[in-house]
């Protein structure tokens, strides 16, 4: 029924589907965790009656509302998008993993409800209870993306059917969905990332507005709230991308030998550090005798399955996804570093860092936290390839046989570009609304 | 028969999943329709004022019903899906960057003061609003005149959607969808004690009613002659019964928007719309598409089982969530003035130094537990005690430093 067709436009296709994700996962973080850095505010505005809090908070509320709006479109187009370009896998698989997107619909429809009561509750509520209804979004962004990821993972680690003459028998969505291996560290992993690039983002905007003279104390909570929290968020990170590593090495020895560029099958394999994969193997760059076998199995005389190991045609574009690991990994540290800095000066120094060069390179980290949140899906998605489901169908057999891919992909990227520009205005107008003025801090109620 | 047996039932929710979508994304789309056709001048400016205002609460919750219809239709009939979704891929595109622009507007409202801009804003509403229901229309009419084969991207991009049902399909969306707007608009604008909105709003109504009526006796013909296979059907009972209904629904509508009567006008709106795509699935049962019936496009019983069990559970938290948003929006502010609690006094967020030090102390302890368990651990439970031990790192850490650092 969904035999392999000629599509010449298969690679377009597939950046269609990258950019619209890239697009996409931006907002996502913002949905994840913008909503709970918003009900700190207020919740510390309960708590101190301090008027500065419900300022920043209201404030933030509109950011939140337009970004969150974009995110409904992009992801609107997300989903046309599995059934526009990849029938084939949509036909054959939709009965396994399309139950994680059902419960992902009603997480995003409840976000939505929450959000349209959250905003238009301001001041038509008591505090408690607009305080109570903004809870359900960030619950909602985490089991949305719990269920998003259970597609994902199960793509990368399929199970729970059995394939028959190109039909699926045997179809257990809960164990596809939810008991395969990859799920844990996906979630754990796109979670954190969700925190690290909006607080980075955040706190880069005030950053940009201290460099620029525009320090008081508003401004100074408006960075420490989104600061603290991926700060906390980067160190960890860290772990739980060495957890990762390690599983895809288990069950994904060819993503791993890509992202390592091994091209043969060795023990104590070295860790390259940057540098250009070509011919089978890593030129220049930094070598650490053993440093792969150690860090991946924990062993420094491990066996590392090299691409060798599988025909070319099972290959994943070693460069590219070789980049854009060590892209991450970099980046990560970098954003790591920057936060222990955070945290030694408000630990042992209680007070946020006053050096420039502090702020300069916390304007550097915000673009470059989502740099690393897209390079780290591009090494998980490309690292995947030529599979759409790992070791079981190809993209050649998922897309599409319909004409004019090239025609949708300038279209779509054309109103990309409108999207970006248009939120990128709004921000710009929103953050130069005059600010409300703030009454004096309570302090004969609150006793502080 | 349709909607008794398991393997029917998610397409069964779908369809009110549609129909959902129909009212109330369709008034959504209306609205932007009235904006477009707003003209010019300060009254015009209050129609599209009004228009924004009253659906700007509700606008996403609305647009999420097309994203539910979507994963049940892909998870329940998955060969089905990918067979429309593949041949329908310009008219979907289309719809979809209908979808796009009216979110975008939405969006960019929210930030806009000037009266160009806002002008600029409506006319992208505008535009949005008269693409994503004429294609997603001109698509359901694509799948009604069995234009859409088993297959990827087996029928005709364009033809399948632009073809004379179709295109008939499309117009009376976009007038059902205007009408439906006028209807909650007019109701929207007499609650909020606004009698020149409320007047100019069921003028509206009453015309665009009539129009729908009108074009949907004409596009009757129009299927007739276009797509015999379905219109047979659907003068046969039980789809005929349907359509009766949908039929004598609109035209009481028409009635009571006469009468000032509109929140019983909105309901039997909704009846009219419900009605004709019932109309429309009794009419293509068992066929869903040409050579697939439901039964054999159908996902494994117990994958529609769960679907369905997900669907009816997903319901319990929607449905009062939804009352409760549009309660609120209905009632609109019932009170003007912020109630500040000023009775809330818990000193400063930290509880003194000592304590911030013992959570800073806490906070280094499970870094260190969690990234022994979690860099060593080899199996599910060591990982997942290091990444709760990671988890209370964070949430200790953000109680050690919620003071705020005042010296600087």
């Amino acid at each position: 029924m969904f035999d392999p067709v000629q599509q010449a436009y298969l690679l377009e296709a597939r950046q269609m589907q990258a950019l619209s994700f890239a697009v996409h996962i931006p907002l996502v973080c913002f949905g994840i965790a913008f909503p709970a850095m918003v009900l700190r505010a207020e919740w510390l505005w309960m708590r101190t009656g301090d008027e500065v809090y419900r300022v920043l908070a209201m404030r933030w509320t509109k950011v939140m509302v337009a970004l969150f709006a974009s995110g409904v479109v992009t992801g609107t187009i997300l989903s046309f998008e599995m059934g526009l370009l990849w029938p084939g896998f949509m036909g054959t698989f939709g009965a396994v993993f399309g139950l994680g997107f059902a419960l992902e619909g009603f997480s995003f429809f409840v976000e939505a409800i929450f959000i349209g009561i959250y905003v238009y509750g301001w001041n038509r509520m008591s505090p408690r209870a607009h305080f109570a209804s903004g809870i359900p979004i960030v619950l909602a962004g985490l089991t949305g993306s719990l269920f998003v990821l259970s597609v994902n993972s199960w793509m990368n680690d399929p199970g729970g059917f059995t394939l028959r003459d190109g039909r699926v028998t045997d179809v257990e969505p809960l164990t596809a969905l939810f008991g395969n291996g990859h799920l844990g560290f996906e979630l754990v992993h796109m979670y954190l990332a969700g925190f690290i690039v909006t607080g980075f983002l955040v706190a880069a905007a005030y950053a940009v507005g201290r460099l620029r003279g525009r320090w008081g104390r508003y401004e100074r909570i408006a960075l420490t709230i989104p600061l603290t929290v991926a700060a906390l968020a980067a160190p960890v990170q860290l772990l739980v991308g060495d957890w990762a590593a390690r599983e895809v090495a288990k069950t994904q020895p060819t993503k791993l030998a890509a992202l390592e560029g091994v091209g043969h099958t060795q023990r104590g394999a070295p860790l390259h550090l940057f540098a250009w994969y070509r011919d089978g193997e890593v030129k220049a760059g930094i070598a650490v005798p053993k440093g792969l076998s150690l860090l991946a199995f924990h062993d420094p005389d491990a066996e590392v399955q090299g691409l060798d190991a599988v025909p070319a045609a099972d290959r994943p574009p070693v460069n590219v996804v070789r980049i854009a690991f060590q892209l991450m990994v970099s980046i990560g540290t970098f954003l790591a570093a920057l936060s222990a800095w955070y945290l030694f000066a408000r630990t042992r120094r209680r007070r946020v860092p006053s050096g420039r060069w502090f702020y300069r390179l916390l304007v550097l980290a915000g673009p470059a936290s989502v740099i690393a949140l897209i390079s780290g899906w591009v090494t998980t998605e490309v690292g995947r390839q030529p599979w759409v489901v790992y070791e079981v169908m190809r993209t050649t057999e998922a897309v599409t046989a319909a004409q004019g891919i090239p025609v949708g992909y300038a279209t779509l990227a054309a109103f990309y570009a409108c999207l970006i520009a248009a939120v990128a205005w709004i921000l710009r107008r929103l953050a130069r609304a005059p600010m409300a003025t703030i009454a004096e801090p309570e302090r004969a109620l609150g006793g502080g | 028969m349709l909607g008794l047996e398991l393997y029917a039932l998610p397409l069964f929710f779908a369809l009110q999943g549609i129909v959902l979508y129909a009212i109330l994304a369709g008034a959504d789309f209306g609205a932007g329709i009235w904006q477009l056709l707003a003209g010019r001048g300060e009254r015009a400016r209050r129609i599209r004022e009004h228009a924004h205002n009253s659906m700007a609460p509700v606008w996403e919750a609305n647009h999420v019903w097309l994203i539910f219809v979507l994963v049940v239709v892909w998870t329940g009939y998955p060969v089905a899906f990918a067979s429309m979704a593949s041949t329908l891929a310009v008219a979907l595109t289309a719809a979809g960057l209908g979808i796009v622009l009216r979110g975008v507007a939405y969006a960019l409202r929210s930030g806009s003061t000037g009266a160009a801009e806002l002008r600029a804003i409506d006319t992208m509403t505008a535009v949005g609003s008269v693409l994503a229901p004429f294609a997603l229309a001109a698509a359901a009419g694509a799948i009604a005149s069995q234009r859409v084969p088993v297959g990827n991207a087996a029928g005709d991009l364009w033809s399948s959607w632009l073809n004379p049902t179709s295109i008939m399909a499309g117009i009376l969306a976009l007038l059902s969808s205007a009408y439906l707007a006028a209807v909650y608009l007019a109701a929207d604008a007499r609650r909020q004690g606004d009698e020149e909105m409320a007047a100019t709003f069921r003028l509206r109504a009453l015309v665009a009613g009539s129009v729908a009526g009108v074009a949907a006796i004409a596009g009757a013909l129009v299927v007739r002659s276009d797509a015999r296979w379905i219109f047979d059907r659907l003068v046969e009972t039980p789809a005929l019964l349907s359509v009766a209904l949908s039929l004598l629904a609109g035209a009481a509508t028409l009635v009571l928007v006469a009468r000032w009567r509109l929140d019983a006008a909105r309901v039997s709106a909704a009846v009219a719309v419900a009605a004709l795509v019932g109309g429309w699935a009794l009419a293509q049962n068992p066929v869903l598409l040409p050579g697939l019936t439901v039964r054999e496009a159908a996902a494994p019983d117990n994958v529609q089982a769960l679907l369905v069990v997900v669907i009816l559970v997903g319901g319990l938290i929607l449905f009062p969530s939804l009352g409760l948003l549009f309660r609120l929006v209905l009632r609109g502010s019932f009170s003007a003035e912020p109630r500040i609690e000023r009775t809330v006094s818990l000193a400063r967020p930290t509880g003194g130094l000592a304590a911030t030090l013992t959570a800073t102390r806490l906070a280094g302890a499970c870094f260190a537990i969690g990234a022994a368990f979690l860099v060593l651990g080899d199996s599910g439970w060591p990982h997942a005690i290091g990444v709760a031990a990671l988890g209370a790192f964070i949430v200790l850490g953000l109680s050690a430093l919620a003071g705020e650092d005042s010296r600087e």
